[in-house]
């Protein structure tokens, strides 16, 4: 009796679960589907299954033609701006954290409770005079614009100071030191291979925090061959209503650019199921 | 610098043995610092550095003379003038209640939903759960920006398949009305967000160790049993993480009203608190009262989730 009731739990709870992932799933089939039509396709045909004619092969060529080859470099400025300002941001939060977990040094706790309080910054408040600040320097427009407040992750500091502590082994220092190895060297050699998997963690989340980043670019960026894919995406999007051409244009980058995110964030799962729990949990 | 050092250190075995002892502290005092330089030098630039200024602009007046400013910019402290004037300014006000209401809503539907994925996920009765849990957690990875691109397409009538759905079932649905939009926002953050705080709470349920589970069977628990007394407590302290962090962001709700601008007309320039800012920054030119909206909206979420903290904090002792 206890096996045909269970049976039946697991009928339910499936099919519960079905029903959800049907939620979750069917935007992205969508944007699919609506890749595969003309634009006329678009309005006339149903929108959950395909058109007359298969398209996609020609709108996916026009994605990438258009407008002398835009989408290309939206696409290339954003691995830019998420890469580069990623692999920075890692880096020095990794020194700095380092610094702050193994080091006794006046200042350290005020150092360490400023950026704390840098954390629970909000992005959206710092933006505005940050583009104030950057006019004056002359930086807005430009790739460093978005890059330099991308190279910075407050929340990497804290999870990798968190990380060197429960990790990095005195007695390796010390040994290090011995040897005659400089400080630097010492954390360049030794340090950072023990921190890797913080740091991994910490740049994915960086670089999907800058990829995502649209407010910043918003303001910093008037020149659209600077533009990221998201904010580049979006400028074809308000031309829609005027020009109908640019739906098939649109959704096709919609659906080159979600496929691989969605790919990757489907094998890349294991690294934020702890994330931001590993710093409550261990500190 | 590194040439200076190798020369230090070759003559060490030599030296009389306090020399290396003393670059040894030299090099203590200076390696935390030259390791944090760097970091700091450009959290000061991108970080604090704005911060202060947002707040020296918040209490800043600038005064145009001539109709155009054409007769010369002067600026002048302002005391508290900005922000009573961004207090008293009726969309700010309004635009604030809206993500309230947002916030009173949204935020439990998607911690509750989350909870129940991720128990169910965990609950030995399910089939496929590697499969399930990628496809909720897909989303996630999709920037907000593109997300409300996809689902403005699904919310306009003539292209949308779902309103086309609901016309063969007899119903007449707006996503894009005055009443309706807030809710279609909703739905895009929480369809972004909900696989994230799963994976989170998932996280949090692998770690309870199967004894409590066994001793529970043992008892003749049942599975809602389990649930209510042994994981939901368990795993509050990632629930309480989460709401915080969705406290914060729909606070700052801007991107996706931001982009459903152009195909909404319901909403309008000051929608949100943080559309409000922009506008008169960018919009008006007014970057006192943008500024004072900033820090309005910065410590008003300081203050929410630590009194959300201190709230569960003085539940779970009692």
């Amino acid at each position: 009796m206890t096996t045909t009731r269970s049976r039946g739990w697991t009928i339910v709870v499936t099919a519960v679960l079905a029903i959800v992932a049907i939620y979750f799933l069917v935007p992205v089939y969508w944007v699919i589907v609506a890749a595969t039509k003309s634009s006329g396709d678009l309005f006339t045909t149903p929108g959950f299954w395909f058109g007359r004619t298969m398209e996609l092969w020609n709108n996916i060529v026009q994605v990438f033609t258009a407008s002398d080859h835009i989408y290309l470099r939206w696409l290339l400025n954003s691995v830019i701006y998420a890469g580069v300002g990623a692999l920075v941001a890692t880096y020095l939060a990794a020194a700095g954290g380092y610094a702050i977990a193994k080091y006794e040094f006046r200042g350290r706790n005020l150092v360490f409770a400023t950026v704390l309080g840098g954390v629970l910054v909000p992005s959206t408040a710092t933006a505005l005079p940050l583009f104030l600040l950057f006019s004056k320097l002359g930086l807005t427009n430009t790739y460093w614009g978005v890059l330099l407040p991308a190279m910075v992750s407050p929340f990497g500091l804290y999870l990798c100071r968190i990380y060197a502590t429960a990790t990095v082994e005195d007695s390796v220092l010390e040994s290090g030191r011995l040897d005659g190895a400089g400080e630097l060297r010492i954390f360049h050699s030794l340090v950072l291979r023990s921190m890797t998997p913080a740091l991994v963690t910490v740049f994915l989340f960086q670089l999907v925090g800058i990829w995502n980043n649209f407010l910043l670019p918003l303001i910093m960026l008037a020149d659209d061959k600077l533009y990221p894919i998201t904010l580049g995406l979006n400028a074809w999007r308000s031309q829609v209503d005027r020009s109908p051409e640019f739906y098939p244009l649109t959704i096709g980058g919609l659906l080159v650019s979600v496929i691989p995110l969605a790919i990757a964030m489907v094998f890349l799962q294991r690294y934020w199921r702890g994330g931001l729990t590993d710093g409550s949990v261990k500190g | 610098m590194t040439t200076s050092e190798t020369a230090v250190s070759t003559p060490v075995v030599a030296a009389p043995p306090t020399a290396p002892a003393r670059r040894h502290r030299r090099m203590h005092v200076a390696a935390p610092w030259i390791l944090l330089a760097p970091f700091l030098a450009l959290f000061l630039l991108t970080v604090l550095g704005p911060v202060i200024l947002a707040v020296v602009q918040s209490f800043t007046r600038i005064n145009r003379a001539g109709l155009f400013g054409e007769k010369g910019v002067t600026s002048g402290f302002a005391g508290f003038d900005n922000y009573v004037q961004a207090l008293s300014n009726g969309n700010f006000i309004q635009a604030i209640g809206r993500v309230l209401l947002f916030g009173i809503v949204q935020v439990p539907v998607m911690t509750v939903f989350a909870t129940v994925l991720a128990l169910l996920l965990e609950s030995a009765s399910a089939r496929w759960p590697a499969f399930f849990r990628a496809a909720y957690f897909l989303p996630y990875g999709i920037p907000g920006v593109i997300a409300t691109i996809l689902w403005s397409f699904l919310y306009v009538p003539g292209l949308s398949p779902i309103i086309d759905v609901g016309k063969l079932v007899g119903l007449d649905i707006d996503f894009l009305g005055p009443n309706t939009v807030l809710w279609s926002i909703a739905n895009i953050v929480t369809w972004t967000y909900t696989g994230y705080n799963m994976l989170v709470i998932i996280a949090q349920l692998k770690a309870i160790p199967s004894e409590i589970y066994e001793a529970a069977r043992v008892d003749g628990a049942s599975p809602l049993r389990i649930a209510a007394s042994i994981q939901l407590p368990l795993i509050r302290p990632a629930l309480v993480l989460s709401v915080v962090f969705s406290i914060i962001g729909t606070l700052q709700l801007f991107v996706e009203p931001m982009v459903l601008r152009t195909v909404a007309p319901a909403i309008v320039t000051e929608y949100t608190p943080n559309l409000s800012a922009y506008t008169n920054a960018f919009a008006y030119n007014d970057y006192g009262i943008a500024s004072a909206e900033a820090v309005i909206i910065a410590v008003a979420a300081f203050v929410l989730s630590f009194g959300f903290l201190a709230w569960t904090n003085r539940k779970g002792r009692s």
